[in-house]
């Protein structure tokens, strides 16, 4: 089938990618653009590791078909991440034990990062609601739980406020 | 786990969408959030020639209201609906449906037009538009139809759409100073229901119940609406008493889903429960609820 031209911003980079209608975005970022930080678990919409965050909302990677991305504004885990060390969520992952193989963690990350975003001082409930769709197999989930509110706590004390204004769902 | 090659358009407007619909007829599938559809595509359990995504059309998005009645757009995405002040104050069932919608990644990209076309018998948001007894509106070249939501969801994933037409528009009645209640189990958050019910209960001046819906999803390819039991209630003073006997008239005959996961002996078990649970808070958000 005929390759399309795609233009977005991945990164805060313009990009531009020939792709197949049929190539998932999450496919077309790691594929066509070499950002293999987004991984694919499942491939059809269960698992959460492909999360990605498309227009300000976290989204699943593998749920979007590239084409579907023309003009849209993507940050992958490598957007996530600083060029040096770790991002806080990151560093919290790894103090409390919220990884072992690190398969998931991709999309993890980028569901905190999406949540600590928009709510800096995240209740629990909100922690677990934001982390719902994603699958792990090795942690049992509370390493992850326990680094996302340890990053809750830190905003609390420092009286951090949302870094970005998400897109506004409100009517 | 790749799908099988398409072509695919993105048309802007709504005469574009049915000139292609009408052009390649059954090859066609139109994408709405595409949180059911990419799926399929990946297990290749659809293999449509073509795909016409619906996400560039901006008439078909937004939600507005006139009089208490609330039109949907189809493409309004389910995280929009669940952050919308007018459907969590004017029609507060399909907030406590979509709360039950998968995940925030997925309600993100979901559509309500989208759900309820698929037409999953686990799915919320069919349920909760038999429940208002919504109204559909259908587009095609040939012109729009309404539907009542009752004669939309025909089958397990079949609806009364032709090939060519597609959900434009729902349209709920929101109805005043009723409670509603939505109460379901899966395994996990997000999960598909095992079993779902949903309520709405309106109480006349003197506290006794005025009128009453209940609708049970997840049992059968339809969701069943359950009007011996609103019958029941209708008329009387609401105690949990007479809501654990009420929900006894369910007609668990009507049941048919039995697989590995979910008995069918356990669907019809654990309905009743579920059932009361969403009667009872439908009371409660009326204030109503006597012990
Ligand atoms: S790879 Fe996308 S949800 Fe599993
Ligand atoms: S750390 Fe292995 S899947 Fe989550």
């Amino acid at each position: 089938m005929n390759k399309r031209r795609v233009d977005l911003t991945v990164n805060n980079r313009a990009v531009s990618m020939m792709v197949e209608p049929r190539l998932s975005l999450a496919d077309a970022l790691r594929g066509e653009l070499g950002l293999t930080g987004t991984h694919l678990g499942c491939e059809h919409g269960v698992c959460g590791a492909c999360t990605i965050i498309v227009d300000s909302d976290p989204v699943r990677g593998c749920l979007m078909l590239a084409v579907q991305a023309e003009g849209a504004e993507i940050v992958t885990i490598e957007g996530a991440t600083p060029v040096v060390g770790l991002s806080e969520i990151q560093a919290a992952l790894r103090e409390f034990h919220g990884l072992q193989c690190g398969f998931c963690t991709p999309g993890m990350v980028m569901v905190l990062h999406h949540l600590f975003s928009n709510n800096p001082v995240p209740s629990d409930s909100e922690i677990r609601e934001a982390l719902s769709g994603q699958l792990c197999r090795c942690t049992g989930y509370q390493g992850i739980v326990n680094a996302a509110k340890a990053v809750a706590a830190r905003h609390m004390h420092q009286n951090v406020q949302p870094r970005e204004t998400s897109q506004d769902h409100r009517e | 786990m790749k799908p099988a090659p398409f072509d695919y358009f993105a048309p802007t407007t709504l005469e574009e969408v049915f000139e292609l619909l009408n052009r390649y007829g059954g090859d066609a599938r139109v994408i709405a959030g595409g949180q059911s559809l990419v799926p399929m595509l990946a297990l290749r359990l659809a293999r449509p020639e073509v795909v016409v995504d619906l996400n560039r059309v901006p008439s078909l998005s937004g939600i507005t209201e006139e009089d208490g009645v609330l039109r949907i757009g189809a493409m309004t995405r389910q995280a929009r609906a669940l952050a919308s002040d007018i459907i969590g104050t004017k029609l507060p069932l399909l907030h406590q449906g979509l709360l039950n919608v998968g995940h925030p990644p997925t309600r993100a990209r979901g559509t309500l037009g989208g759900s309820i076309s698929h037409a999953d018998p686990a799915a919320e948001t069919p349920m909760v538009m038999l429940a208002y007894g919504a109204k559909m509106v259908i587009a095609g070249s040939a012109g729009e139809r309404t539907v009542e939501a009752a004669e939309f969801t025909l089958d397990t994933f079949e609806t009364c759409l032709e090939d060519g037409e597609i959900l434009k528009e729902i349209i709920v009645e929101a109805s005043a100073d009723e409670g509603t209640g939505f109460s379901e189990l899966a395994r996990r958050r997000g999960d598909f229901a095992m079993v779902s019910a949903a309520a709405r209960i309106r109480l006349d001046a003197d506290g006794r119940c005025a009128e009453a819906h209940l609708m049970i999803g997840a049992v059968a390819p339809v969701p069943l609406r359950c009007d011996a039991v609103a019958d029941a209630l209708v008329g009387t003073q609401l105690t949990e008493r007479r809501i654990r006997d009420a929900v006894r008239l369910i007609d668990l005959n009507s049941f048919s889903f039995d697989n590995a996961e979910v008995s069918l002996a356990y669907r019809r078990h654990i309905a009743p429960t579920l059932a009361s649970r969403a009667l009872a808070q439908a009371v409660g958000r009326t204030g109503g609820l006597r012990t």
